[in-house]
């Protein structure tokens, strides 16, 4: 190519005039924040459909009541204090995550698979809490479909909708932090081999932290409509 | 991120060249262009196979009394006598629209433009993402295998219509149509929504990462803008339908009671109690309505730029234009509830999805216009893509003007659920979309395979299908104003729908030579792969960076450096230019004598440079320099 360009066909060099990344980041990430954005969509629809149904019921199941147990130790008397544990856990499987992106910036490849690890087993400790919990409220009588008949409320329409949604949605978020962990397992793997090593870049790891971080803000929301609300 | 691009090329030379298979080539191949020939013939297959269902379901309507032994032939218990059973009508109807909406006008539409002409006429080497590329179309197709299989299921295909209404879709003993073939409807669509979010992703991330030097946002065509639209309302719409489907397949499998309420089955009454059809509605809807603008926005999009090119003119207003296209973005979203105006919803609910359905008029009155105008005194070239774009226009008018009466939410008590529901759509999405889509076809035919379509053909198809369509769409207006419901398997029970029969006769009639119009273009299409006229490089003198890459296909598009973009991409009859178009890639300094001061974007050395040049050199002669 000539060296000498014409000052009449100049091209600008914003950061829109072509030839970059507007934002400076690699079309994975934006592909990512977009997924995200649409699986957002996803769990909004959920959480809308759930205020449809809670407000149009007399009476709801109240969480202090239906949630009191901490499997293993105690049946009842612990309002919220499990889910509080199972939040703990997943809030700072995220800090691990962080921890995890931060040595990948220093390219500094044992930290990386540490906190990866930590990570890890965060999410499958948070699993882990859920299947008791689901097992629990189970095994009281709440299911797809059904609630116990123990329940005192007004509306037992309201108490059968609740049980299906908090399955199902539960669920549904149960569901992405498993393939959360698969793929963290994927990455954590593809540390140990040095493919970023060789690559020079953790980028992935940020990238699935993104995912991560997603999972676990939906949490937030998930717990504050199911538990605290 | 033009580093990275031609960085993957690179690698993919090293790869590619050496040993490329049959497989790597035309199967499971990661090349932009063969994924969009993959995703346009996939397309049309379907397309075909949705267009004979629907002359399938026209037989029935037409001639309701008749008995086709022929019928029986082919399709066996379903048309026993020779006649179409209800139940088989209904999964007819159900599944032409599925296929038509979703798999040729969304897949076969989106996936075959955006995936060309995206890397294409930004210039860049190939899509931010090649692997999922081919993911997406190799989702599409298995959506495709499965939703064609549930027509080997001996309970039938899905049948509750293509919005799949609860209880119909949710209770699986419902109808016929409700088992199996339910159930291969939502995994088909799951599919569907997977395929149609990875292409989403990598449109929007190539639009905005991979652009040349120089292809700043308002020097993009009008396509890009589109497909860039289109991608983003498909990637904010299609996950609220992964929520009404994961709801209703736990109603259909798990005993839950999501959209069903009070409902009694054969004298039973069902235990599902607190959840209701019209929360489904609502889900549905907020894909529903946005998919309409899926749908037609890159055949919008396609025809600004076949209209400016075949115009010699530049396409009126663009701003105007990318506005508006946002604006129908936007509000697209805002307008689901017209299609509940008579569901029981709020009076004051209805009067506000009114309000905001008819604003949805302006931007698209704006189009329309300027549309109008690109073409007043143009110098018109009248290619077969030229005629579809016009018809597009045209069906886009005549569709549009009924939007506004069923866009009235008291009108729309006496007009829903009629056939004037179905003219209104079928005129302003589905033929004005399916017009684009043909148009996209003949006008980058020549790219994609490198030879021309046979005009005449073209012409023959044209005039046919224009001609049919409104034949077929025109007197359901009326129909629909006399109160005939859509969805009917027979008109023959009641007294005031007799008198319909004879037009029910002449629109089969019409269907049917349209559709083996269609003949015409297939065999133009497959024919001219093989034994085509050759293309060369700009069959139709176009602006655009796409007609600057060499006929013959190869991975990175462009055999040296990406070239630069130096303008818009509509500079056609430039006064002082000796040619009636400047390529997109031509500098400003080649075309001394037609520059003009805004063409500088600011640069104030340019413009003097440009000023001084103007000084010396007399008019006459400037037109002999360039």
């Amino acid at each position: 190519m000539s060296t000498t360009v014409s000052p009449l066909d100049r091209v600008k060099t914003g950061a829109w005039n072509g030839g970059k990344s507007p934002f400076d980041v690699e079309y994975g990430k934006i592909m990512m924040w977009f997924f995200l954005l649409s699986d957002a969509f996803t769990f909004s629809a959920f959480l809308i459909y759930y205020g449809a149904q809670r407000f149009s019921k007399l009476t709801w199941p109240d969480p202090d009541v239906v949630f009191q147990s901490i499997p293993g130790i105690a049946d009842h008397g612990y309002p919220l204090v499990f889910v509080g544990i199972m939040t703990f856990i997943l809030i700072m499987s995220s800090v691990t995550m962080v921890l995890a992106v931060e040595a990948g910036h220093r390219n500094a490849k044992k930290e990386v698979v540490n906190w990866m690890i930590w990570t890890i087993v965060g999410g499958l400790m948070f699993l882990g809490c859920q299947a008791l919990e689901w097992t629990h409220l189970h095994h009281e009588g709440y299911w797809w479909g059904s609630f116990p008949a123990s329940y005192t409320g007004v509306d037992t329409i309201g108490a059968l909708q609740f049980a299906n949604l908090f399955f199902t949605i539960t669920g549904f978020h149960g569901f992405h932090v498993f393939t959360g962990v698969l793929i963290n397992i994927i990455i954590l793997s593809m540390t140990l081999a040095g493919v970023f090593e060789k690559r020079g870049s953790y980028l992935m790891v940020e990238k699935v932290g993104l995912y991560w971080h997603f999972v676990d803000l939906v949490w937030v929301f998930v717990f504050t409509f199911f538990y605290l609300v | 991120m033009a580093s990275t691009a031609i960085h993957d090329s690179a690698a993919h030379h090293d790869h590619g060249h050496h040993h490329e298979t049959f497989l790597t080539k035309y199967i499971f191949s990661q090349d932009h262009k063969m994924i969009a020939k993959q995703f346009l013939i996939t397309g049309i297959v379907m397309g075909v196979i949705a267009m004979i269902l629907s002359v399938l379901f026209r037989l029935q309507l037409g001639w309701p009394d008749k008995s086709f032994p022929i019928l029986e032939t082919f399709l066996g218990k379903w048309a026993e006598g020779g006649r179409i059973k209800p139940d088989f009508y209904l999964a007819l109807v159900t599944i032409h629209g599925t296929m038509m909406v979703f798999f040729v006008l969304t897949a076969g539409l989106s996936g075959t433009f955006s995936n060309l002409l995206i890397p294409l006429q930004l210039g860049a080497r190939d899509m931010a993402s090649p692997f999922i590329n081919m993911l997406s179309y190799w989702f599409f197709f298995l959506a495709c295998v499965i939703m064609m299989g549930s027509f080997f299921v001996e309970s039938g295909p899905a049948s509750a219509g293509w919005t799949i209404y609860p209880p119909l879709s949710a209770l699986p003993k419902a109808i016929a149509g409700s088992g199996l073939g339910m159930t291969l409807w939502l995994v088909s669509m799951t599919l569907f929504v997977a395929s149609s979010l990875m292409g989403a992703l990598n449109y929007i991330s190539t639009v905005l990462n991979m652009r040349t030097k120089g292809m700043d946002l308002w020097r993009m065509p009008l396509t890009i803008w589109a497909f860039f639209l289109t991608a983003i309302v498909g990637v904010l719409s299609f996950p609220v339908l992964v929520s009404a489907v994961v709801l209703l397949i736990f109603d259909r499998s798990f005993g839950t009671s999501f959209y069903l309420s009070d409902i009694v089955v054969q004298g039973q009454v069902l235990p599902n109690q607190g959840g209701s059809p019209i929360l489904w509605e609502h889900l549905f809807w907020f894909l529903g309505h946005p998919e309409v603008y899926i749908v037609l926005m890159p055949a919008l999009g396609i025809t600004s730029e076949v209209i400016a090119t075949n115009s010699r003119k530049p396409i009126f207003g663009y701003h105007a234009m990318v506005y508006s296209l946002i604006g129908i973005t936007v509000l697209s979203f805002i307008v689901w509830g017209h299609h509940m105006f008579v569901t029981g919803m709020n009076p004051f609910l209805g009067g506000v999805f009114m309000i905001t359905t008819l604003i949805i008029a302006v931007p698209s009155a704006v189009k329309t216009f300027n549309y109008l105008a690109t073409l007043w005194r143009g110098n018109i070239r009248f290619t077969p893509a030229m005629m579809f774009a016009i018809g597009l226009v045209s069906f886009f008018i005549s569709g549009g003007l009924t939007g506004i009466f069923l866009g009235n939410a008291a009108l729309d008590i006496n007009l829903h659920d009629t056939y004037f529901v179905v003219a209104h759509f079928h005129l302003v999405m589905g033929s004005a979309s399916i017009f684009g889509m043909l148009c996209g076809v003949y006008h980058w035919y020549p790219k994609m395979f490198g030879r021309m379509m046979d005009e005449k053909l073209g012409y023959l198809h044209f005039w046919l299908t224009f001609i049919g369509a409104y034949l077929v769409f025109f007197p359901m207006h009326f129909m629909g104003l006399d109160g005939v419901p859509r969805r009917y398997y027979a008109f023959t029970e009641f007294e005031f729908m007799k008198e319909w029969l004879s037009v029910n006769a002449f629109i089969s009639w019409a269907a049917i030579i349209a559709a083996l119009a269609q003949v015409a273009f297939l065999w133009n299409f497959f024919y001219s792969m093989f034994y085509g006229k050759k293309a060369p490089q700009n069959p139709w003198e176009s602006n655009t960076m796409e007609w600057t890459t060499p006929v013959e296909h190869l991975h990175g598009n462009w055999p040296g450096e990406i070239p630069t973009v130096y303008r818009w991409p509509y500079d056609y009859s430039k006064p002082g230019h000796d040619k009636d178009f400047i390529p997109q890639t031509t500098p400003l300094s080649q075309t001394m004598s037609s520059n003009l001061p805004h063409d500088f974007e600011g640069n104030v050395e340019a413009e003097k440079i440009q000023a001084q040049w103007k000084s010396e050199v007399k008019p006459s002669a400037a037109k002999k320099k360039a």
